[in-house]
């Protein structure tokens, strides 16, 4: 047990609890409505969609890889689903595999092309990212798709408890779904063999191989489990705004690698875990959240985010280099 | 799985020089193939002037035509510098994500002294012009000596580096116009993003201005050597006695001042300046260096190669529009001849095509 406590003081999720906790306290003084259950439910669910596309980022971090195309992956998932709902009337079961399904082959795509041609994750995944994007603007001529079924865009309610009058907290599919990926995924990470492996091979690739490890199947099920995690999350996306628009998720991708590089993974690989994967996007939506109900401009929010991924870094950084120095002499 | 020993190095220790006459016809046309591909350039040239035929088949009398190429010359010149300060981070292993960024500050803080300064009845125009170059000039040699420190002390990934710097500087871009461009400028900046001298236009001159210079700095002073090794071997040349802090602050500055002189152009050509501008050029200029022959771990790579590289990407973006073809599906194909390049590269180190088989062997003893 104290052996446990002291590893934990010395992790990246024990600063970031911290930090946490800190701002709970200043924000939750500061403003009476943010520390409310129904403003926390709020604040989960906006964050649920970037939060299982940096679990599945964070699985390819892990590998030492990288992958700027899941956002361009979640799109085209997205809305050949929503193609085929809205305007081919599948049914439900039909749709949902499609877009795991799509998701699931472009991520694969992505790990042939960079097991076989032995090339640069980053280099790779930008030329798909620009691939698949571009693609999906030329066949949509960047036209959304409104109409979706019922099904798939009526809100699900899991549970509901009044919370007083006329309020009551309800738990959405899209958190229950968020939760579901982060416990499947730390369950992969830490207590399978798999996930022993891509932490090994993350660590040394080299010495990896040499113990056994398949470093092909490694990349293939990263980037298809990302693929798969980006489907998902794109699905989900289309459920929370209730339309598909082509160009809706672009541009979030650096935002979520640094969601993932906060929680403790590194570019480097091996290191980091799913729990500080998920606290660093909490710490971003309590962030927002709080800020914005202090009223200070979302525009602002930007420069924050840059700030708190420098100092988080440079602290990982630092540290890093105090524990070599300290080990040298 | 041998990565390292397949990886595709060229032997660049393969002299013209050691190809004898006593070789067969054929062999000696590998000999002449393996030595144009460890020259490095050719590749590219042989694409270059593929697509180029092509095009000009497909569209008899209208790309190979005066107003084609000087239409070409007016649209490279933004990217090609933006790739241009891609190229020095690259070149150093690191990666610079805050260019755009840092163009459209340098765009907004300039336009914004244009703006507020100039006497509306003229007079004292070229003044506020000249002051206003020299703050955005002072500025982003200010921001990219900031970043270089970072990447040099922080002992991060370069890319988490400028990724927070970039959400910085364009988080405040973003707040202080509230996401509103700055539009009217003085009649000389205009003329900028139009003029022909010599047939042609001024943007082409200042990039290519740009490229000579950058080449010479990067293979003929002491800085562009250094800039090589930090690329090679981080380590290895703090231990051979070169300040690399130094050397960092100096590639981020320099990959800044070609960001002030994009800004610049793109300030003409739009006669605005906005936070949003270019965001979509951001990866493309990797992808022209990687496509130039530029390692992507860094330490390889010349400014010739990602000249051509580019002329390729122009190339394809303006005769596909000339065949009517949809800018996004253009996009694709530039993402689609990464990847084909990236394939035949890794063919022809993989199988050996082009390589002078006995000749090989003695070489690399």
């Amino acid at each position: 047990m104290h052996n446990l406590l002291t590893q934990f003081k010395r992790s990246s999720e024990a600063y970031l609890t911290a930090v946490i906790l800190l701002f709970i306290v200043i924000l939750g003084v500061l403003t009476p409505d943010f520390l409310t259950l129904n403003n926390w439910v709020d604040l989960i669910e906006s964050y649920s969609v970037t939060a299982i596309l940096a679990i599945g980022l964070f699985v390819v971090l892990v590998t030492g890889g990288i992958d700027i195309s899941f956002a361009a992956t979640a799109s085209v998932a997205q809305y050949v689903a929503a193609y085929c709902a809205a305007r081919l009337n599948l049914p439900a079961p039909v749709v949902l595999l499609a877009g795991a399904a799509i998701g699931t082959l472009l991520g694969c795509f992505n790990a042939f092309l960079i097991d076989r041609l032995r090339a640069t994750a980053i280099i790779i995944t930008i030329s798909t990212m620009s691939v698949y994007f571009a693609l999906l603007m030329y066949f949509t001529s960047g036209k959304s798709i409104y109409g979706l079924p019922a099904w798939w865009s009526d809100s699900v309610v899991l549970f509901e408890w009044a919370t007083g009058p006329d309020e009551s907290v309800r738990l959405t599919l899209p958190i229950v779904v968020m939760v579901l990926v982060a416990v499947v995924t730390a369950f992969i990470m830490n207590r399978t063999s798999l996930g022993r492996q891509l932490y090994a091979m993350g660590g040394n690739p080299e010495a990896a191989r040499r113990v056994g490890v398949s470093i092909s199947s490694m990349q293939w099920f990263a980037y298809g489990y990302l693929g798969l995690l980006a489907g998902i999350a794109g699905l989900l996306q289309a459920h929370r705004v209730g339309e598909s628009v082509p160009n809706a998720m672009i541009g979030s991708e650096l935002n979520v690698i640094a969601a993932a590089v906060l929680g403790g993974a590194s570019l480097m690989g091996g290191i980091g875990s799913v729990s500080g994967v998920v606290l660093g996007i909490l710490l971003l939506a309590i962030l927002r959240n709080g800020l914005n109900l202090l009223g200070v401009s979302p525009y602002f929010f930007q420069i924050i985010i840059g700030v708190i991924l420098l100092a988080s870094t440079g602290i990982t950084g630092l540290s890093l280099r105090r524990r070599r120095v300290a080990e040298v002499s | 799985m041998s990565a390292q020993a397949l990886s595709p190095k060229p032997m660049s220790s393969m002299k013209a020089t050691e190809m004898t006459s006593a070789e067969s016809p054929t062999e000696r046309l590998r000999s002449f193939f393996y030595m144009c591909r460890s020259h490095g350039n050719t590749g590219l040239l042989v694409l270059l002037g593929l697509l180029f035929l092509t095009f000009t088949i497909l569209l008899p009398g209208r790309f190979a035509t005066h107003d084609t190429m000087v239409s070409m010359m007016f649209q490279l010149p933004e990217l090609g510098l933006l790739a241009l300060a891609m190229l020095f981070p690259l070149l150093s292993g690191g990666f610079n994500l805050a260019i755009i960024a840092t163009t459209n500050m340098a765009a907004l803080l300039m336009a914004w002294i244009m703006v507020t300064y100039v006497d509306p009845t003229g007079g004292n125009a070229g003044l506020i012009v000249a002051l206003a170059l020299l703050a955005g000039l002072v500025t982003v040699i200010l921001v990219g000596a900031f970043t270089g420190y970072l990447v040099a002390t922080l002992n991060t990934h370069p890319i988490l580096v400028t990724l927070g710097t970039m959400s910085i500087i364009s988080g405040f871009c973003v707040w202080l116009t509230r996401g509103k461009p700055i539009a009217g400028f003085p009649e000389s900046v205009q003329s900028l993003g139009n003029a022909i001298y010599l047939g042609i236009p001024l943007p082409f001159w200042i990039f290519t201005a740009a490229t000579i210079a950058v080449g010479l700095l990067l293979s003929r002073t002491r800085f562009g050597i250094s800039v090589y090794m930090v690329g090679s071997n981080l380590e290895a040349t703090r231990y051979s006695g070169i300040n690399t802090r130094n050397v960092l602050i100096s590639i981020y500055a320099a990959s800044s001042v070609l960001c002030w002189c994009a800004a610049i152009l793109m300030m003409a050509r739009f006669n605005s300046a906005s936070a949003g501008y270019a965001a979509s050029y951001l990866l493309i200029t990797v992808l022209a260096a990687i496509l130039g022959g530029v390692d992507p771990n860094g330490g390889f790579g010349k400014v010739s190669g990602l000249f051509i590289a580019l002329l390729v990407l122009q190339v394809i973006s303006s005769g596909l529009n000339l065949l009517g073809v949809n800018t996004q599906l253009t996009q694709a194909t530039w993402g689609g001849t990464m990847i084909v390049v990236m394939a035949v590269r890794y063919l022809i180190a993989r199988f050996g095509w082009f390589k002078p088989r006995r000749k090989l062997a003695k070489s690399t003893v």
